[in-house]
């Protein structure tokens, strides 16, 4: 059990999986061999669907993207949770939604500016992607409490960064979770920067797991970019919020290669050399090491991986390209459940202009 | 029938639907062993238990953040604020979270949310106690909000929102909380939300009120009548979204329009409602609109808020100009 060996507060942090792809002595990899294999194509495939919607920005295909790049490892947390559990993601999250199941497609749709791209199924345990820095934490907070006062054996999870947890909302749905004991997993994926901002002047503190203790629940830091580590606390963290032994923060340590989002410079507040000292530390690399060394995996495996993921994003792109516009008639249908017949009647006269003004082309 | 104040209506609304839902639970501050502090959920912690009737921490985004997951996952969450000053801390949760959720989910995540918040000024407290931001939720598309004049339509109109499911601001008019009562059912009966009600019938000019104002409406048209002046009295009840079919076939009637509320001037509902009468009934006008409302400063404390609030003796002052035009 990781969670109360490693105390964050100096600055103990979970790894598992070295930088050189071994495992550390004293640990097991926690996951079977086909599992691991699994998950790193996964991650291989998460990997070229980002570079893919960072390629389509460029070519005007696709609007404002936060990449995941170098975060990959982090992002499949998210392939831990049963059906049942809920996942609420922040805008940093495309990878952790494809590790859930959402269609890449509707990924790109959502990014491309359409909404349908965050329209689930019913039954589907995840919230659409969140803008305000901080602000869904408190929602999982509510999901895991409904959960709780119904008895269901079922955690929710609260993804966020470590910019997010200067937030008041953040300390509010910790707190809450705290007094509450609610079956909530706090996920911060501390990736260094919020935008332009090191982590060094969001928080004096040493880390942000051990904000976990001021609430009353144990937090654990774990090395971000080790798949290994970030699953057995995730499974633990599950496990425990299930159980009902209340909620958990793990702080997931990592770094962002890429910039904030595609209208960011990230060359304003980092140096190249800074980025090129953290490349050695890709989840991929040491991941793809711990195979190799194990005969699970090979160079013509990579190759193979990594064309098929370009052909997955491209066969999503093309399926989220090839949709027809929505009608602009989803303007006015979401709002309200029933609509006001002012509104009602602000969609007929749009409609009329848009008729009178393009000789009856059809918008809707 | 029995004669219950607003407190009183709203609480066994309150009841009875906790009594005949079990997925109905209430959360904010102080809200279970005190009963509110203006007792508005007295005795709902000690019939249904702290699981059901939940104080929480002090803090106004983490009760309406919370709220919104909760009804996610399948409750009926009423959450207090426990006054409207205090919702702006909730801002975010409430305009660009709850009212946002149905479209963000594309109509997947419909939240039934009812948030309770007593109202308006007149009652002696300190600042940020006093105040009606109404025109700041209404402002914001997928909000509906609900302020009730009486103890009747209260009761009904807490049942309604509690059924709507959708996200519900219901103000609760603190001045008259316990100062009008009235007759109430004890039936399980609701008044529809979006309906404006025409409280008093007349046909020589139209006064829009809601909330506390109605009661100062209301006595400034008994005393129109004493002049044989006929005004027709309509409550607004649901400020968002709004009735105005009703005040233009009002004043398509009346031909002269007062509207009245303690919010400030600038912007207050009192222009909405003067704006789409102008677009749907401009040569039914026989006098410019009349707004009689609070002024276009801060809320004063008590000491100067009589000055502030509109009352009967400002309302018919405001008649007359429209009359005599």
């Amino acid at each position: 059990m990781y969670f109360g060996r490693f105390d964050p507060s100096k600055g103990e942090s979970l790894q598992i999986l070295d930088p050189q792809g071994r495992i550390v002595k004293g640990f097991e990899p926690g996951l079977p061999d086909a599992r691991i294999r699994e998950l790193y194509e996964r991650l291989c495939l998460m990997r070229q669907a980002d570079r893919a919607a960072m390629n389509l920005q460029r070519e005007g295909r696709l609007g404002t993207y936060a990449p995941v790049y170098g975060q990959e490892a982090c992002q499949a947390s998210s392939a831990f949770l049963e059906s049942s559990d809920w996942m609420v993601p922040s805008y940093r999250e495309s990878g952790a939604l494809f590790m859930r199941g959402v269609p890449l497609s509707s990924i790109y749709r959502y990014w491309m500016g359409d909404e349908r791209g965050m329209s689930f199924a019913e039954g589907t345990c995840v919230f659409p992607i969140q803008i305000v820095v901080g602000a869904q934490p408190l929602h999982a907070v509510g999901l895991a409490w409904a959960m709780k006062l119904q008895a269901e054996k079922a955690a929710a999870v609260a993804y966020f960064g470590d910019g997010a947890s200067s937030e008041g909302a953040v300390h509010e749905a910790m707190n809450f979770a705290g007094v509450f004991q609610t079956p909530t997993v706090f996920i911060c994926q501390n990736n260094q920067f919020a935008i332009s901002l090191p982590r060094r002047q969001q928080t004096a503190a040493a880390t942000i797991a051990q904000r976990a203790s001021s609430y009353g629940f144990p937090g654990l830091l774990v090395d971000g970019n080790d798949l290994l580590a970030v699953a057995a606390a995730m499974q633990e963290a599950l496990t425990d919020a299930r159980e009902g032994r209340g909620p958990r923060l793990i702080e997931m340590l990592t770094y962002r290669f890429g910039p904030h989002t595609t209208s960011d410079d990230p060359t304003k507040y980092r140096t190249d050399a800074e980025l090129e000292a953290h490349k050695p530390l890709d989840p991929l690399l040491r991941l793809r090491a711990y195979l190799q060394s194990k005969k699970l995996w090979n160079d013509t495996d990579e190759a193979r991986i990594m064309e098929k993921g370009l052909a997955e994003a491209d066969e999503a792109i093309h399926q989220a390209e090839a949709m027809a516009p929505a009608p602009v008639t989803d303007i006015f249908a979401y709002t309200y459940r029933r609509q006001p017949p002012y509104l009602k009647r602000q969609q007929e006269d749009f409609l009329a202009f848009s008729a009178s003004k393009s000789g009856g082309e059809s918008h809707g | 029938m029995a004669k219950l104040n607003i407190v009183s209506a709203i609480n066994q609304a309150l009841d009875q639907e906790m009594a005949r839902n079990n997925r109905m639970i209430i959360l904010g501050e102080d809200v279970g062993l005190e009963g509110g502090v203006f007792r508005v959920t007295d005795g709902l912690q000690a019939k249904y238990g702290a699981q059901r009737v939940m104080d929480t921490p002090l803090a106004e985004s983490g009760i309406v953040g919370t709220a919104i997951g909760l009804a996610a996952g399948g409750m009926l969450p009423v959450a207090e604020i426990q006054f409207e000053g205090f919702l702006h801390v909730a801002m975010d949760q409430i305009c660009n979270q709850l009212a946002r959720m149905r479209t963000r989910s594309r109509g997947r995540l419909g939240l039934g949310v009812v948030i309770r918040v007593p109202w308006g000024g007149g009652i002696h407290a300190p600042e940020l106690h006093s105040d009606s931001p109404e025109t700041m939720l209404v402002h914001t598309p997928g909000l509906t909000i609900v302020q009730p004049s009486n103890p009747s339509d209260a009761k009904g109109l807490m049942l309604s929102a509690l059924r709507l499911g959708e996200p519900v601001i219901f103000c609760e008019p603190k001045r008259i909380y316990r100062a009008v009562r009235g007759e109430v059912s004890e039936e399980d009966y609701t008044v529809p939300i979006g309906k404006a009600h025409v409280a008093r019938e007349g046909k020589d000019l139209t006064i829009v009120a809601w909330g506390a104002m109605m009661r100062e409406a209301l006595a400034a048209a008994e005393e129109l009548q004493a002049k044989d002046v006929s005004a027709e009295v309509i409550d607004l009840r649901t400020l968002s979204p709004m009735d105005s079919e009703t005040i233009i076939e009002s004043v398509r009637k009346t031909g002269r329009l007062l509207i009245t509320h303690e919010a400030p001037r600038t912007l207050g509902l009192g222009a909405e409602i003067a704006a789409r009468v102008a677009e749907e009934a401009l040569s039914s006008l026989r006098a410019p609109i009349e707004r009689v409302t609070g002024f276009d400063t801060v809320m004063p404390l008590s000491q100067l808020e009589e000055h502030y609030l509109p009352d009967r003796r400002r309302i018919l002052a405001g008649c007359e100009k429209i009359l005599s035009f």
